[in-house]
């Protein structure tokens, strides 16, 4: 099948790692993957913080960019839901029956990894094999809005070598929330602590999760924690395998601290 | 009152708070999860639920003159107020009228948001609330944290030691050897609210529905407190949202199924009280007495309530029965409490309410929406399906299209900026830029301890941040072709 990869802004720019190990995936199950030309943002930050008439063109650009693919794989969850849930939204804002028609038609054909590998392709077992303890965080918009249920797990599971570790109280928010984790930076401090102390409970060596906005809000609570355990959007376990195994220690950390101690 | 980031940052610190609150809401969770899951046509009550509003809040007219028709004829005088500061005229008149200088309450959320306790107060009557929790909060001098247990952000210590400092001061003082084990407190409020209820004159209570065919009103509640309120006082007054009105007698059947197990995790809720006009029974010596009140007064309440009407995309919060299941499951509420929102109405439907009803006119109402990670939970919890969510984002852009364009505010620049820079096709090198830039500011600078990029103060107080990646994907796919030439790292 030829599938068109959603990279979205924020992955292409901070995690180029998770849409190239879809890339890898996608390729070792036989399936041709396309990089439609042009596109950006889906908007969500701009909705979420209340400006949605900025969001308009880029819902416009979205539809012109990834009109011509039946199959569309969004590598972030939560802009996947925003094209899902709040496309119409902008739609209706701007009066325009067109652009109804045409967020109508993408939003059916866009899906997040798992729905992809799971609905569409069929497939619970990638053939990968990722030997560590894994902790799997279902972020809301996959869990609340995409509804992909168990989904992802269902693949995680399927990994070889893998130990799924079930995190406590997994399907509470951790506090991201784009820009809320700025405006109200003490609560979403207080959410993600309770996420990050439920994690460590589990013992795994790894947290993984659908989104990597979500994943770059705990991980950065880990890395200021000082804590070994590592975020890793779980489309690079799926791509690792055998030969070409991913390990958790260097690759992974792109967590920076810029404190003295570890000034150079 | 401050802003919500502020109000909970105070709040956050509270750690006993913060223990009760999290121990208390996932206690009603657990017990409110259960009772769902035995229902297998849970989705169908909510679905009838909200059927049933939507229908009633699209001819509320029809039905609240439908509702004067049928209260009145049953002998109840209904009184239209169109804001807080009539409500509250009304209802002091009529105590006052009653010759009472003390008034029994029981649920009470919607005087609490006219605040009529004050206006009572300046007519020479003292108001007492039964509900035990909300007595607490009186004692105590607090102000409700919750919508069904207003002293949820208590433990048992804190509440033995209220009452037994404060009890005193409004009547019947504690027990000696009153201990902290609920049955002990429990016995304490009960003596002294009793003298309350032998004494009271005049009752206040708010009601969970009105039916509109029938002119009944409801209230439901677990301590019978309601039930005493609205049964011995010979004048009773009922401050009713216009939007607590229901159609038929038969619509109670889905509410009632939903409010018990959604508001406290019961099957059904212990004390169910209905009440239409005033009733007659024969005496001794065959004379008609008052069975229950000689006066039943209803004020029907706008205060803001046909404002939120009049907003397509906004009134479905007006379907809300107040179970505050939102509540229990809101990781945001169930971590700062109510008392941050500012507001009667707390956790995710105070935070679309409370400026629907008040307007986006203050600091305070403008930053509600935004005390929301929206993680959802509240839509799936909700009995009458709100999608609180969309409410918040709705009322967010209402906060930013109402905002002065001139002088733009920093958020302002910096959303047009990245618009700007999207509506284009990704330009290429942009993350490289970025990436460079993060580098220069993070790490590469002559001091490489920069805890902070300014105007993210809030970011870098708790979290370290990711420096991105030389190369972005965008470029990397095109400098090696998907990976296939040049050093890309895909097979
Ligand atoms: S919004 Fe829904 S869940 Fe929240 S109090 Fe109202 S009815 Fe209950």
């Amino acid at each position: 099948m030829r599938i068109a990869l959603f990279i979205a802004c924020f992955n292409d720019v901070m995690y180029p790692r998770t849409g190239k190990a879809m890339v890898r995936l996608l390729r070792r199950l036989g399936h041709e993957v396309v990089f439609p030309r042009g596109q950006t943002c889906c908007g969500q930050m701009h909705f979420n913080t209340g400006y949605q008439d900025d969001c308009i063109p880029l819902a416009e650009h979205f539809c012109d960019v990834f009109d011509g693919y039946d199959v569309v794989l969004a590598a972030s969850g939560s802009c996947a839901s925003m094209v899902e849930e709040y496309y119409p939204t902008l739609a209706d804002r701007a009066g325009s029956q067109r652009l109804h028609r045409r967020v109508d038609s993408v939003g059916a054909r866009l899906f997040e990894l798992s729905e992809l590998l799971v609905d569409v392709l069929g497939v619970t077992d990638t053939g990968s094999y990722f030997p560590h303890r894994v902790t799997y965080h279902p972020t809301c918009h996959t869990l609340r809005m995409l509804r992909v249920g168990d989904k992802p797990t269902q693949l995680l599971r399927n990994v070889e070598g893998i130990e799924l570790a079930e995190l406590p109280e997994a399907e509470e928010c951790c506090g991201f929330g784009g820009t809320f984790a700025i405006k109200n930076a003490d609560t979403s401090t207080a959410m993600g602590s309770d996420k990050v102390a439920n994690a460590m409970r589990t013992g795994a060596e790894v947290l993984t999760a659908a989104d990597n906005s979500c994943l770059m809000h705990i991980g950065g609570m880990l890395s200021r924690g000082r804590s070994p355990m590592r975020p890793l959007h779980y489309a690079e376990i799926l791509a690792s395998t055998r030969e070409d195994p991913l390990g958790t220690g260097g690759p992974v950390r792109e967590v920076d601290r810029p404190t003295r101690e570890f000034a150079p | 009152m401050p802003p919500f980031p502020e109000a909970a940052a105070h709040e956050l610190r509270n750690s006993q708070q913060r223990h009760n609150l999290h121990k208390a809401t996932r206690t009603i969770r657990a017990k409110r999860d259960a009772l769902v899951a035995e229902r297998d046509d849970w989705e169908q009550l909510r679905l009838s639920a909200e059927a049933i509003k939507n229908d009633t809040l699209a001819h509320l007219d029809e039905y609240l003159l439908q509702f004067e028709e049928a209260a009145t004829a049953a002998g109840a005088i209904v009184h239209w107020a169109p804001d807080a500061e009539s409500a509250n005229r009304i209802v002091a008149r009529l105590a006052v009228d009653a010759g009472a200088d003390e008034v029994v309450k029981a649920k009470s959320m919607t005087t609490e948001e006219i605040g009529l306790d004050r206006a009572l107060a300046a007519a020479g009557v003292d108001a007492y609330e039964t509900d035990l929790a909300a007595l607490i909060v009186q004692l105590a001098g607090d102000v409700p944290s919750h919508i069904v247990v207003p002293a949820i952000h208590r433990n048992r210590a804190e509440i033995r030691q209220i009452f037994d400092k404060n009890m005193g001061a409004f009547g019947r003082p504690a027990p000696d050897g009153m201990t902290d084990d609920p049955a002990s407190l429990a016995a304490a409020a009960r003596a002294h609210l009793r003298e309350k209820f032998l004494r009271a004159g005049v009752a206040v209570t708010g009601a969970n529905f009105a039916v509109a065919e029938t002119g009944t009103l409801m209230l439901v509640e677990s301590e019978g407190n309601g039930r005493m309120c609205v049964t011995m006082p010979k004048t009773l007054i009922s401050v009713v949202g216009i939007e607590k009105i229901i159609p038929t007698w038969r619509d109670t059947e889905v509410f009632l199924q939903l409010l018990a197990r959604s508001a406290t995790g019961e099957r059904m809720n212990p004390y169910t009280s209905m009440w239409t006009g005033v009733h007659h029974a024969e005496g001794v010596s065959g004379e008609p007495v008052a069975d229950g009140p000689e006066q039943v007064h209803i004020v029907l309440l706008d205060e803001g309530r046909t404002d939120v009407l009049a907003d397509p995309a906004g009134r479905s919060a007006l379907r809300c029965i107040r179970c505050a299941a939102c509540l229990n499951v809101c990781p945001v509420y169930s971590r700062t409490g109510g008392h941050a929102y500012g507001s009667v109405y707390p956790g995710p439907i105070g935070a679309v309410l409370t400026p629907q009803l008040r307007g986006l006119h203050s600091e305070q109402d403008r930053n509600l929406p935004y005390a929301s990670s929206l993680c959802g939970a509240c839509f799936d919890a909700c009995p009458v399906r709100i999608p609180i969510p969309h409410l918040l984002t709705h009322l967010r852009s209402k906060v930013v299209d109402a905002e002065p364009a001139f002088p733009p505010s920093p958020e302002r620049v910096a959303m047009k900026a990245a618009s700007a820079i999207f509506e284009r096709p990704a330009a290429m090198g942009l993350g490289e830029r970025l990436a460079g830039l993060a580098h220069k500011v993070i790490r590469g600078g002559p001091d490489a301890n920069v805890p902070s990029v300014p105007g993210l103060a809030g970011w870098f107080g708790s979290r370290d941040v990711a420096v991105p990646p030389p190369e972005s994907f965008s470029n990397w796919w095109s400098r090696t072709d998907g990976g296939t030439r040049d050093g890309g790292d895909v097979p």
